[in-house]
């Protein structure tokens, strides 16, 4: 993202026309990218804000809802998530020491684990649209296991799970492209110890959106469990 | 130095292909997209303003159904503010002046600045989709249930306008902060930055921070339209309200986004006019910050009345009344600056000492809104129309229009016509007043907004408003006209025709691709104006005949 003509000498790594020296280049970035991660917990914030005042004028609703969801599936994707974190760290790591060969494993294996979240959210996701458990014309929930609680205030509930949690997945799909992207740029010999600065953005960015799946977890399905 | 830089293009004249304008990265370039695009918006907005003014002239509704009426005056609203307000000074004189002002080659993202001026296109093509599909009728505040449940236009489309439109402010905002934060010159301190760069820096913090909020807001409401997900429908147990609170979050910040930029400008003028440091300089800085902070806590006064708890009112009301204390401490500054000042009577000056006037009145109109007994009253009329029109239009727009030509012989390297300038200025002051004070008059008697029909009574306050407005058009005109003039047959301006201070001033007019020959080092303190010194007369603001000639060879 920063980057505009390339300096003929490509030992020193990358660094573009208007910026002095790579320090001035890195700091750029990294307050560019904190500013962003900003923007992304307000947006996120909003459906927060409007998931608890929700919660609070429909507990029973937010329980049953979050009781028809798969809790072990989440668990798992929740573990699938951390280790892909664990594994981006990894490939910082190898990139600072100058280890191309491990900072391409370590992002295959991260775009590894990213989609094994995405194929276990989609399977989810079609159980409940199988079930009709989705917001719209016909929202469908059997099995109650509170038989006086109000369908449409489930329905609320399904409303913010589907669109808290797509939203995530979508952060989750635009961050593996781009983690496509830098794994082939990085076979190439982009980057090195003395240029990895977007290896360690996508880092922070994979963490943002690990450390939001961290609240929408225990937010959605772990509710009276 | 000077003789030696004419040798290089400029960045107009660097290259002349299409392609070098859509995929250039040059801050500069940049800047003139967005100022076109601006216009564009800006001309379309007032279109739709001429329209519903013409239909107000009478009674009756006579002109435009009211239907059509309700279409004109949103998407009045939707264009101005978040197409022509929200990005005029930062996107264009900001991305033009931040650079040159703390001595840097570019904007810390140049890809992500030309990005932002796609992005804010995509946004602009979905809203004009919205018209050519039948218009918006909701007001440009998108209010549920009626947007996402009862509403049968197209606001699905103007919905994702907003919410794409959105993000090129937000790319702007996080560009200026790493641009400030790490690419100032060396020895340009922060206390030596001009109270330009501080209004946009505070601007940015705003932009961050809110602008995310009324995207998910407007993204629910659009996928609420698209798939029933019913965030903010009542039938389901959703709270209409919830909505209000999300958007004004970031609407009501976001009128200080429009006011901060311009703050910074008329900072700017009036040191150089009044050839004055500015007074009180860190309370000036620190005050835009203090504005963006209260911003965000004062959302709940445009709702005293929607059913809010009185007690969260009280609170609203006290904050909203703390907004004042920081924008009087500029307006005192600014007026101290001028106080034993070698005041001059050009284009910019006239255009912020409007600023002054007009602030003040829409600022203190504003404490009449924030309190709550006056707002009960008021709320809803056209007194709430006339104050925030003193503030956007009276403040924003014309500290915008004062910038542009501050900066005009800056940008293009040529003079605009002063005697025209000043013209302008008066023609907008007067057609400014002449259309929104009666409007103070009319809402306190309490004619509603948004109505296409009032009783006759009003007719003759509404007349004069309508009268104004036409006024006013014609001094937004004349500037659009004699500014494309000059670009053919204005006098070639020297690189510093108001003997002004700041490093976009030290180098030529207009600036070559790559902004300073050498890395410029700052030993000097910000606004270092000296009052013995005068500003130069017209005749040595512009190169002279011989000089222009062999640079016209180059």
């Amino acid at each position: 993202m920063s980057a505009t003509v390339e300096h003929a000498d490509s030992s020193a790594g990358f660094l573009a026309h208007h910026f002095d020296d790579r320090a001035q280049q890195r700091q750029a970035a990294v307050i560019g990218m904190w500013a962003f991660l900003a923007t992304e917990v307000l947006f996120f914030g909003g459906l927060f804000a409007g998931y608890s005042v929700y919660r609070f004028l429909y507990p029973e609703a937010w329980v049953e809802g979050s009781k028809h969801l798969d809790h072990v599936l989440g668990t798992i994707n929740t573990a699938v998530l951390l280790t892909s974190s664990f594994t981006v760290v990894l490939a910082v790591r190898a990139v600072k020491r100058g280890e191309k060969d491990h900072l391409v494993r370590y992002l295959l294996t991260t775009i590894a684990l990213a989609s094994l979240f995405v194929v276990v959210k989609t399977y989810e996701y079609w159980v409940k649209f199988s079930h009709g458990t989705v917001p719209g014309a016909g929202f469908e929930l059997h099995d109650l296991y509170d038989p006086s609680v109000s369908l449409n205030q489930v329905e609320l509930f399904y409303g913010f799970y589907f669109v808290m949690t797509g939203l995530h997945a979508f952060h989750m799909v635009v961050g593996i492209v781009i983690f496509a992207v830098y794994t082939r740029l990085a076979q190439l010999g982009r980057y090195d110890e003395n240029y990895h600065t977007p290896i360690e953005m996508i880092g922070l960015y994979w963490h943002l959106v690990d450390l939001i799946w961290v609240f929408l977890f225990p937010l959605l399905y772990l509710i009276d469990r | 130095m000077i003789d030696v830089a004419r040798k290089e293009r400029n960045y107009v004249d660097a290259d002349y292909s299409v392609w070098s304008w859509f995929l250039t990265t040059d801050h500069k370039r940049v800047a003139i997209l967005y100022l076109i695009s601006i216009t564009v918006f800006f001309m379309l907005g007032g279109a739709a303003a001429v329209l519903f003014r013409l239909e107000l002239m009478t009674p009756q509704p006579d002109f435009v159904i009211p239907e059509t009426y309700n279409k004109l005056f949103t998407l009045h609203g939707i264009l101005m503010v978040f197409f022509y307000l929200i990005p005029s000074i930062p996107a264009v004189l900001g991305n033009f002046l931040l650079p040159l002002m703390i001595g840097a080659k570019d904007v810390a993202f140049p890809k992500l600045n030309l990005a932002s001026w796609y992005v804010y296109m995509v946004g602009g093509v979905l809203t004009v989709a919205a018209i050519v599909f039948g218009g918006v009728d909701t007001g440009w505040t998108f209010y549920t249930p009626y947007s996402s449940t009862y509403g049968n236009s197209a606001v699905l489309l103007a919905g994702l306008g907003v919410f794409v439109v959105g993000f090129s402010s937000i790319l702007t905002g996080i560009n200026f902060l790493a641009t400030i934060h790490t690419m100032r010159a060396p020895g340009l301190t922060w206390f030596r930055l001009p109270l330009f760069v501080w209004a946009h820096y505070a601007t940015s913090l705003i932009i961050i921070l809110g602008t995310p909020v009324v995207s998910i807001t407007v993204l629910l409401v659009a996928v609420e339209r698209l798939f029933g997900v019913g965030i903010f429908d009542p039938t389901l147990g959703g709270d209409p309200l919830l909505f209000q609170h999300l958007f004004w979050f970031y609407s009501h910040p976001a009128v200080y986004i429009m006011i901060l930029p311009s703050m910074g400008v008329i900072s700017e003028i009036i040191a150089c006019f009044a050839r004055k440091k500015v007074f009180g300089y860190h309370f000036i800085a620190f005050s835009s910050l203090a504005i963006a902070l209260l911003g965000f806590l004062v959302w709940g006064h445009h709702m005293y009345v929607s059913g809010q708890s009185m007690y969260a009112g009280f609170v609203f009301s006290f904050l909203t009344m703390l907004v004042g204390v920081p924008s009087a401490i500029k307006v005192f500054n600014w007026t101290a600056t001028l106080y034993k000042g070698q005041v001059s009577w050009t284009t910019p000056m006239m255009y912020a000492l409007g600023f002054i006037g007009l602030f003040t009145i829409g600022g203190l109109t504003g404490l009449f809104l924030a309190t709550l007994g006056i707002d009960v009253h008021v709320h809803d009329t056209y007194f709430v129309v006339a104050h925030f029109h003193y503030i956007m239009v009276g403040g924003a727009s014309m500290g915008y229009l004062g910038g542009l030509h501050f900066w005009w012989p800056k940008m293009t390297g040529k003079m605009y016509p002063e005697t025209w300038g000043r013209f302008s200025a008066i023609v907008v002051f007067v057609g400014f007043n002449l259309t929104f004070f009666p409007q103070f008059l009319l809402g306190y008697m309490g004619m509603p907004r948004r109505y296409h029909m009032y009783p006759e009574e009003f007719q003759v306050l509404n007349v004069m408003s309508t009268a104004g407005a036409s006024i006013m058009g014609v001094g937004y005109l004349l500037p659009l006209g004699y500014l494309l003039w000059s670009l053919w047959y204005g006098k070639n301006a020297t690189s510093n025709p108001w003997d002004a201070r700041g490093l976009e001033w030290t180098i030529e007019s207009p600036p070559t691709p790559h902004n300073f020959h050498e890395k410029p080092v700052v030993t000097t303190e910000v606004y270092d104006y000296d009052p013995e010194q005068p500003l130069p007369p017209p005749s040595e603001r512009v190169v002279s005949p011989a000089e222009s000639e062999t640079e016209t060879v180059q």
